[in-house]
């Protein structure tokens, strides 16, 4: 009885807080986004998504209740294995998966479907906070930083096979894990000047492209001092970057299936074809901008419940909270997060022990490209990636996995105390 | 340095909330276009097409009503045919004609139906009815397309078509929507406002499917459709029908007018087509074929067609002579019969006897005296004062310039003024010697039936005319339009008229207008043969009956029929008989008409 005290005096009830308040929200907005005027149907009503999401929520307080309980070293202890039996999963459901929309990532059990995917995430984090943590690890040392490098692509890798891009995309968060903990941040700056050279392949035909490249490469070398060295420097970063637009224009129109093509086409010009590629997107901007300041009201958005926002409670459910509560809502829920995000934050910062800030930062990470990706897409400013917003779209795997994350840092938060005891 | 990394991530964090607010402020806000595209996306207006005004004649017959048609509408998004070859079946199109269609309504609006055929005959759609299950995202929308029960009063009714892009761009009202009907041209035209009615919008809230899914504002935006106003012709459609009978294979206009009101008792055009043929989904086509047709039945010529009146233009040079006393009734005047080439033998000759024998050189010497009054020392002036004058009169009689019929694209002829003939001769260079042929009503006046048959009413009225018109109530009005209840005086006295009338009469009874005889009748009637320089004359004849009590006056042109006193003279007379007495007693008469020999 005195453990369950401290927890309850320990634990962050901020984080708790907003995570409740966004569970809450998000059960509101499901029911929002799939109810029928006609049917007339209750929220509780199991045959609709929010009473199914009133089941995730449940169970997911038991996992709280489970993780609280549960030793705060175990995580420590136990991070291989939980990403060994997770990487076991992602095989696994490759050949005993079911196909749900073009990816193989399911395991379905029943009525209930379960994406291990989702788990991989804080599997992952559990694993490289344990990785780097150990002792002489160094971001400087190949070999190092090859192994780190290894935890975080294999998962993605796996479930790219399955079919799932977006959610293979999310593991681009652990970069700034990896950034806070001292990578060279000329990596990044080269990783922001490709997805810069991306976009242009995108918008520009190739040969012009080609030729802005060279003419800019030629002044460079005509305007500074012409010496040999510096010459052969210029010429040989123009060569690559030259293969970097190549293999963008190879990668776009030759490797990506057309559905993929089409999202990042939508994404460059959405009004090119509003009723092929540039659907979802289109759509979903009218839903948030007919909310106006204030909203339609809750129940009262037309464009999700007529159906023309798709995916309307899971990816797109911030199109709900946009065309019913207006700027107002999505202005507040966007508050929520950048208050999670950087209490969280906060909270990385303050461990003493490097396996929790690691994983910390980790759990901010991963919920920052969340926020980012899935906001962003549904007004227009990311490609339709088909990832969750945390703790509000509706999935029982997704919220679980998000569950597992936070409260697992707030179980080690709550001992930081105790480590330094150790 | 990397202590600042956890600064700078968390600068990312809130960096990127901000710009998601500024760009939710934006396209929440600031952009107002988003709203309404919501609203369209879920709106489907149904439109409730008005019922427009059907036309009666004057003894209550249908001229026009509505025939119920289903133009069948699809929604692309929802449409699904799996069994083409039976879609196309029952409604009688080809797959290519199909593929292209559908292509079309897409590429239009994925969401919103359009139609996808027009006017189906309710026979055409009983067919497909049944099947209508079959075929998800096709509906059925009923409108109505003027029907027929008779083949008459073509041009006159005129025609209802889909409204042009040009007229809904000028439609500054927003009265009409792309796909309604408009009069295009006569009755339906003219009255378009009358008829149309007001149609009526029903608003829907569908869902993506284009599913209904309620109402839109609990309707409080819907309206209903208000019908059009029911109109009363003039018309007598068995007058019309017999007459457009006599006129078949023959190409002319004829106007029969009731003198005491101005309403028109028939307005013929010929050749003509039937008013069914411009009704329906082949409207098109149909319409191109008439357009290329070189007979032009499109071509109203009661109203549109002017010639030159010939004879029949006699009693009104009379009637201005002796109102301006440059003649007296009893006077006679010696014709040499040099003057001018002529039928009348030489010899003295009275307005009665002038009129009766028609003589060219009577009217000869009566025009001079019209034209030069000695008003001034040069012949040239003097001329032209008295062209004016006389202008004044023909104007007064409704000659020169449109009536104004209640029927759209009338021509007001011409009539010879100081000013045409400026400018052909120069100013002071013309005098009565240069002009003389309009004394006989050849030269440089041009006269529509319409005006020929204002004419003749005048003279059947003693002085005064009403505006011709073709609609005489308007839903349930009991009285024309305004400016057909004006008398209009054409300022010669009635005493005068006597003597014309009088000459009329033996025209018909002992004279060239023998043909238009009615037994038991008194009918008063001229002749006239317009002269054609490209080719056969036209056969001009104007006449009203009964003589004391006229019930009708009637005009009757036919091109290149040679002498009035054959196709015309017999023509209005069968019409008059037909008129006032409900039947035929002069078959032989009927015969010789249908015979089509007047060339002889």
């Amino acid at each position: 009885m005195r453990q369950e005290g401290t927890i309850v005096n320990k634990i962050d009830w901020l984080v708790v807080a907003i995570y409740f308040v966004m569970v809450i929200l998000g059960w509101l907005n499901i029911y929002a986004a799939v109810y029928d005027e006609e049917m007339q149907m209750s929220i509780f009503n199991l045959s609709l998504n929010s009473g199914k999401q009133l089941i995730w929520i449940g169970t997911s307080v038991l996992i709280i209740i489970v993780i609280m309980t549960v030793d705060f070293r175990f995580y420590d202890s136990f991070a291989y294995i939980i990403y060994g039996i997770i990487m076991f999963l992602l095989v696994a459901v490759l050949f005993a998966g079911v196909e749900v929309a073009g990816s193989r990532s399911w395991f379905s059990f029943g009525g209930f479907r379960i994406q291990p995917s989702e788990f991989a995430k804080f599997a992952t984090a559990l694993a490289l906070a344990k990785y780097m943590s150990k002792v002489g690890y160094k971001l400087t040392n190949i070999r190092d930083l090859f192994v780190t490098a290894c935890i975080i692509a294999l998962p993605p890798l796996l479930i790219i096979v399955q079919g799932d891009t977006g959610t293979a995309l999310v593991f681009g968060a652990f970069i700034i894990v990896l950034y806070r903990e001292g990578l060279n941040p000329s990596l990044i700056v080269i990783g922001l000047i490709a997805i810069a050279l991306f976009v242009l392949t995108l918008i520009f035909d190739q040969t012009t492209l080609m030729i802005a490249i060279v003419s800019i490469g030629v002044l460079v070398i005509l305007i500074g001092k012409k010496k040999w060295q510096r010459i052969l420097t210029v010429a040989a970063g123009m060569l690559i970057v030259i293969g970097v637009v190549w293999s963008v224009d190879y990668f776009v129109n030759d490797i990506l299936k057309p559905h993929q093509q089409n999202r990042i086409k939508a994404l460059i010009n959405p009004e090119a074809d509003p009723l092929g590629y540039g659907w979802n997107v289109t759509q979903s901007k009218i839903a948030i901008g007919s909310g106006g300041l204030l909203g339609k009201g809750f129940l009262q958005g037309t464009q999700t419940k007529f159906d023309f926002v798709p995916e309307q409670s899971t990816d797109f459910i911030f199109c709900t909270l946009g065309e019913e509560q207006g700027w107002f809502g999505t202005t507040s829920v966007i508050f929520l997060f950048v208050l999670l995000l950087v209490r969280l934050v906060r909270i990385a910062e303050r461990q003493k022990e490097k396996f929790a800030r690691i994983y910390g930062y980790s759990v901010a990470s991963i919920i920052f490209i969340h926020f980012l990706v899935n906001i962003g897409m549904t007004i227009g400013l990311f490609p339709v990636i088909g990832i969750p917003l945390p703790l509000f779209s509706y999935g029982g795997s997704s919220l679980w996995a998000f569950t597992f994350l936070i409260f697992i840092l707030l179980k080690i938060d709550a001992h930081r105390m105790q480590v330094l005891l150790r | 340095m990397e202590n600042n990394r956890k600064y700078i991530i968390q600068f990312v964090f809130i960096l990127v909330g901000l710009i998601y607010c500024i760009k939710l402020f934006q396209i929440q806000f600031l952009d107002e276009t988003y709203g309404p595209a919501a609203e369209d996306n879920i709106l489907r207006r149904i439109r409730d097409y008005s019922y427009r005004g059907i036309i009666y004649d004057r003894n209550g017959e249908l001229l026009v009503h509505n025939d119920p048609v289903f133009d069948l509408m699809v929604i692309p998004k929802e449409a699904h045919v799996e069994d083409t070859a039976k879609f196309c079946g029952l409604l009688g199109i080809t797959r290519e004609e199909f593929i292209t269609r559908m292509h079309e309504v897409k590429d239009y609006d994925i969401f919103q139906p359009s139609v996808f055929m027009k006017m189906l005959s309710m026979e055409d759609f009983a067919r497909f009815q049944d099947f209508l299950v079959d075929f998800p995202g096709f509906y059925p929308q009923v409108r109505s397309l003027r029907g027929y029960q008779h083949h008459s009063l073509a041009n006159a009714l005129g025609y209802v078509a889909e409204i042009s892009k040009r007229t809904l761009d000028n439609d500054t009202t927003g009265t009409y929507k792309q796909g309604d009907y408009i009069g295009k041209s006569g009755i339906e035209l003219e009255y378009e406002k009358e008829l149309k009615g007001e149609n009526g919008v029903e608003y829907k809230k569908v869902n993506v499917r284009g599913v209904v899914k309620g109402s839109f504002k609990n309707g409080k935006i819907d309206t209903l459709s208000v019908p059009g106003s029911n109109l009363t012709s003039t018309i007598d459609l068995e007058l019309q029908q017999y007459g457009e009978w006599l006129m078949e294979g023959l190409a002319g206009g004829v106007v029969a007018i009731e003198p005491k009101t101005g309403e028109v008792l028939s307005i013929i055009s010929s050749p003509s087509y039937s008013p069914g043929f411009l009704s329906g989904r082949y409207f098109s086509q149909n319409f191109a074929e008439l357009t290329l047709d070189s007979l032009k039945p499109l071509f109203n010529r009661a109203i549109m067609s002017v010639y030159p009146p010939g004879s029949t233009f006699k009693p009104l040079q009379a009637l201005i002579a002796l109102q301006e006393g440059v003649i007296t009734p009893k006077e006679q005047i010696f014709c040499s019969g040099v003057l001018v080439g002529d039928h009348a033998p030489p010899g003295y000759y009275d307005v009665f006897k002038a009129i009766q024998k028609s003589s060219n050189n009577y009217f000869y010497i009566v025009f001079r005296r019209i034209i030069n009054r000695r008003l001034s020392e040069n012949t040239f002036i003097d001329s032209r004062l008295g062209l004016e004058k006389w202008n004044e009169y023909l104007y007064k009689f409704g000659l020169g310039r449109p009536l104004g019929i209640d029927i759209p694209n009338e021509k007001g002829g011409q009539i010879p003024t100081p000013e045409l003939y400026n400018s052909v001769y120069g100013e002071n260079s013309w005098k009565w010697s240069t002009i003389n042929s309009i004394s006989i009503g050849q030269g440089e006046i041009n006269i529509s039936p319409l005006q020929m048959a204002n004419y003749v009413s005048i003279i059947a009225n003693r002085g005064y005319y009403y505006i011709p018109h073709i609609i005489k109530e308007v839903g349930g009005s009991n009285q024309p339009k305004e400016k057909y209840q004006e008398k209009h005086f054409v300022g010669i006295d009635s005493i005068h008229f006597k003597t014309v009338i009088d000459a009329m009469e033996s025209v018909v009874e002992g004279g060239t207008g023998f043909r238009a005889q009615i037994p038991g009748m008194q009918v008063c009637g001229k002749t006239g043969t317009s002269q054609n320089p490209h080719g056969e004359d036209h056969s001009v004849f104007i006449a009203f009956a009964p003589k004391d009590d006229p019930k009708i006056a009637i005009s009757v042109y036919v091109q290149n029929a040679g002498q009035g006193a054959r196709a015309a003279a017999s023509i209005a007379g069968l019409m008059m008989e037909k008129y006032l007495t409900g039947e035929i007693k002069k078959v032989w008469i009927e015969d010789y008409v249908k015979r089509g020999q007047f060339i002889y």
